[in-house]
């Protein structure tokens, strides 16, 4: 595909006309925070914000020091393994399962595909709702077999709970993904597989899953995404980064210290930290799709 | 399928049974207690598992408000869910509106500082909300637009996704439109608006599905930045219906409220099902 026009039109102020709208906001609401979550991580404002200082990466050392910081970041690691890891493999199961079933495929997908249309906050509620210690009908379910379920006291039920409402929410789309890699696989390279004598298990791990690397791949990379930036909601309505701080994910803390605990700097520190990783996911994802475009 | 084995499309019809009932059940648990009073929720153990026959009441206390059983009031969830679907539809149409215009400003025409702009549209994918919360709280503030409909949607309005997908677009529109265009004494504009945004219109459609699920299911933007009651969509608003313990929260009439915030994007999603999945993949390109 041409990755510039052969002809064009003449005007030397329509094209700024036309891009202003979008750029107004992108300076005023995108780079004019940014720059000020920069500015405000390398400044130092004392309590009544009387006096500002300019420290360098003190903020940073700082927050590397900082064992309620560093634990968050070991939370959200834990968070992102464990969604993606069990979101990719049940989707996965499902989504060969679709493929398999030609027919009946279209009730099953539809079905399949609500919880993506579930706000991550509503997922939260509803999930909390299953969960909750005396109303819940899972927590009442698993009393019946010797559990006690209580994630208002217990950090790792907690952390089950969160990452269950997470993959919930994400399933649908890990699974329209994996459907449309399996549909895009060519027939004729499973016929001939089947025509070898190979079951459908054996097709699956030698023809299937190999030509799926690039989607879980990238599935793989959303997924993270979504666990940094997409559960702020689950987690304020389900836990509220509870119990302590035992699901309180760097996201939920960059706006807890910042709103909560109304200390900037650390806040806008936070942030810089944030965009980084996402700076770097991001450019994994793209390095990767130009690859996935020419297959 | 390649060949016939009567087990294994046995075991996948099983499999997806199993996988659509856990999925379904969290959804069929917030239906069951909807229809409920919060008492029979509360006082029976297990809950009931069947649908009850308080539905009216129900949905009454939840898009109207009222009295809850320890004295408190609920807030009525109709107004929110109104905020909500103004949200929804401006930063929708907003995102798609302002995405066209960019993208056939930097397909259609050459201008300094053109790489620049691209660039510049591209680095807002690493830059959600969600990363610069405080400072983009603080320029709201200072704009004057904490509380109103403009500071819920503007600042989400940028899009760098919407634009790659109409640039990806235009550049497979064959050029000899514009040169019949020309021919036919069309200007840039009347191009735009009689020939590229009807050719676009499917996949305008696929974006709408996409962005209207995102503007009604923001939640960290309101939460920052509405303190009044009457500005909360419903997806923030339904948690501060949640009491401080199980017990004496009105989970009928919560549940009630999450069926109303999930109804109108799953029937989007699932009335405009070839659109959605188009604009899934398309997005990611």
């Amino acid at each position: 595909m041409a990755v510039e026009k052969r002809v064009r039109f003449k005007s030397w102020w329509l094209p700024w006309v036309l891009i202003a709208p979008q750029m107004a906001i992108i300076l005023v609401f995108f780079f004019w925070p940014a720059a000020q979550a920069l500015y405000y991580s390398v400044l130092q404002q004392d309590a009544f914000g009387t006096s500002v200082e300019f420290v360098g990466l003190d903020n940073f050392r700082a927050l590397w020091g900082d064992e309620s910081y560093l634990a968050s970041f070991k939370i959200t690691a834990i968070f992102s393994f464990w969604v993606a890891a069990l979101g990719l493999v049940l989707s996965l199961v499902l989504a060969v399962m679709a493929d398999r079933v030609v027919k009946a495929s279209r009730w099953y997908r539809t079905l399949l595909v609500v919880p993506y249309a579930v706000a991550p906050s509503v997922a939260g509620i509803m999930w909390v709702f299953m969960f909750a210690p005396s109303v819940g009908v899972v927590s009442y379910g698993l009393g019946l077999l010797g559990t006690e379920w209580n994630h208002l006291l217990d950090g790792t039920q907690a952390m089950i709970l969160v990452v269950l409402a997470a993959v919930w929410n994400q399933i649908s789309y890990n699974f329209l993904f994996f459907l449309a890699g399996l549909q895009s696989i060519p027939k004729s390279l499973i016929e001939a597989a089947a025509i070898d004598g190979a079951g459908p298990w054996r097709r699956f791990w030698t023809v299937q899953f190999p030509l799926l690397t690039p989607t879980t791949f990238f599935l793989l990379v959303i997924n993270i995404i979504y666990v940094f930036i997409g559960t702020f909601g689950i987690i304020d309505t389900a836990t509220s980064g509870g119990p302590g701080q035992d699901t309180s994910i760097l996201v939920y803390k960059v706006y807890f210290d910042g709103f909560k605990a109304l200390d900037l700097g650390a806040s806008a520190t936070q942030s810089v930290v944030l965009m980084v990783i996402l700076v770097v996911l991001t450019v994994i994802q793209f390095r990767y799709v130009e690859r996935r475009v020419h297959y | 399928m390649i060949e016939n084995r009567p087990l294994a499309s046995f075991l996948a019809h099983l499999t997806l049974l199993i996988g659509v009932l856990v999925i379904g059940l969290p959804l069929y648990m917030t239906f069951v207690a909807s229809t409920h009073t919060a008492e029979a929720i509360v006082q029976q153990v297990p809950m009931p598992l069947l649908p009850g026959d308080n539905f009216v009441e129900s949905y009454r206390l939840a898009l109207f408000g009222g009295q809850t059983r320890t004295g408190g009031t609920l807030p009525p969830a109709g107004p929110m869910m109104l905020v909500s679907l103004v949200t929804a539809l401006v930063i929708a149409v907003g995102k798609i509106a302002i995405s066209l215009l960019s993208a056939f400003a930097v397909v259609y025409f050459r201008f300094p500082l053109r790489g620049l702009v691209f660039w510049m549209i591209f680095v807002t994918l690493m830059l959600p909300v969600e990363v610069r919360i405080l400072p983009t709280y603080q320029v709201v503030s200072d704009l004057g637009m904490l509380n109103t409909y403009a500071g819920l949607t503007i600042p989400l309005i940028a899009s760098a996704t919407a634009t790659f997908l109409f640039r990806q677009f235009f550049l497979t529109v064959p050029d000899e439109l514009v040169e019949a265009a020309r021919v036919d004494g069309a200007g840039p504009m009347r191009f735009f608006k009689d020939v590229l945004v009807p050719l676009s219109s499917t996949s305008i459609a696929a974006l709408f599905v996409i962005q209207f699920i995102y503007g009604w299911n923001q939640y960290l933007w309101p939460l920052l930045m509405t303190t009044s009651e009457d500005m909360y969509p419903i997806v923030m608003g339904i948690r501060r219906m949640l009491a401080t313990s199980d017990a004496a929260t009105e989970w009928n009439a919560v549940m009630a409220t999450a069926m109303l915030a999930m109804i109108p994007p799953s029937l989007v999603v699932l009335l405009m099902y070839r659109w959605f999945v188009k604009g899934l993949v398309d997005t990611e390109k």
